[in-house]
């Protein structure tokens, strides 16, 4: 994926409502399958980082990324989920895997 | 494989590629076989107590638990703990929420902290069980849980490291930050374990 486009500055806030992408490209990609296309709301930002999916690929990871923590109703991430109803996923997630 | 002292064991695969790399690292000048013993023996240095007596710190002194919480990496640095590129987050365990660290992608662990991470946190299983089925794999760590207690499950993707924050045991008025830090084990740091005062 090309992401010389995204911007190095955060787009989200704390408490926004965001998705992951459903996407599916080949490479060193630290957003996890069993994620992608949920929505949860930010937790926090962390900071900016090179994006891994560059610096895989011995590039300069520029233009960096935000990366936020998302947290996700566990309900809404596995059907079927035993537990309490109110427990928590809560996972980082790169500005542009994020809508 | 069969252990029987005083036999020859060939090398495992990965053994072997360890040892191919680092000698070649070595022959083309790249690292000194110096500095390689020198970075082993920093790693295994490095042991929960560290994580431990920062835990034990936050249980005595309210202000600084605050300051780990608001920011895990300056806190570590006021205890004068050397993090490097560790991005710290202080997740607390509260009567309601319980936490539990994983990494489902590989094996990220606040190693600065806890030193080198045990087998069971690599494996398969606890890497895909503990997203979807937490409250199961705590218990088969002999951790059981209320009903009641919601579950906060950290799944360390990228570039933060996590560390547990548990709950000061209710019986230990007055003891020592060292008898305290003495009860806070590895495990209850990842969240699969709580400090138990006796």
């Amino acid at each position: 994926m090309k992401s010389g486009s995204a911007p190095d500055f955060p787009r989200f806030k704390p408490g926004d409502v965001v998705r992951v992408r459903k996407a599916y490209p080949l490479g060193h990609i630290r957003t996890p399958f069993y994620i992608r296309g949920h929505s949860g709301v930010i937790e926090r930002i962390c900071g900016t980082f090179g994006n891994p999916e560059e610096l895989a690929q011995q590039r300069s990871g520029e233009p960096k990324q935000p990366l936020y923590r998302v947290r996700f109703q566990q309900k809404d991430v596995w059907p079927g989920y035993k537990g309490n109803p109110g427990d928590v996923l809560e996972v980082e997630i790169f500005q542009h895997w994020l809508e | 494989m069969k252990e029987e002292s005083g036999n020859y064991q060939p090398y495992s695969y990965f053994q072997l590629m360890e040892v191919s790399l680092r000698e070649l690292l070595v022959e083309k000048g790249i690292v000194t076989d110096a500095q390689v013993a020198e970075e082993v023996e920093a790693m295994r240095k490095r042991t929960p107590a560290v994580g431990a007596g920062v835990v034990a710190k936050a249980w005595t002194d309210p202000g600084f638990k605050a300051r780990l919480l608001a920011d895990g990496t300056l806190g570590c640095i006021e205890l004068g703990i050397e993090v490097a590129a560790l991005k710290l987050v202080v997740v607390e365990n509260t009567p309601d929420v319980h936490n539990v660290v994983v990494c489902t992608l590989c094996s990220c662990y606040p190693r600065m902290l806890l030193g080198i991470p045990p087998e069971w946190y690599k494996s398969r299983n606890y890497r895909s069980r503990t997203v979807r089925e937490p409250r199961e794999v705590l218990s088969e760590f002999g951790l059981q849980l209320n009903e009641q207690m919601k579950i906060r499950v950290h799944d360390s993707t990228a570039d933060m490291r996590y560390l547990v924050l548990p709950m000061r045991p209710a019986e230990t008025d007055g003891w020592s930050e060292e008898r305290l830090a003495s009860i806070v084990t590895r495990d209850c740091m990842i969240g699969v374990a709580v400090p138990k005062s006796h």
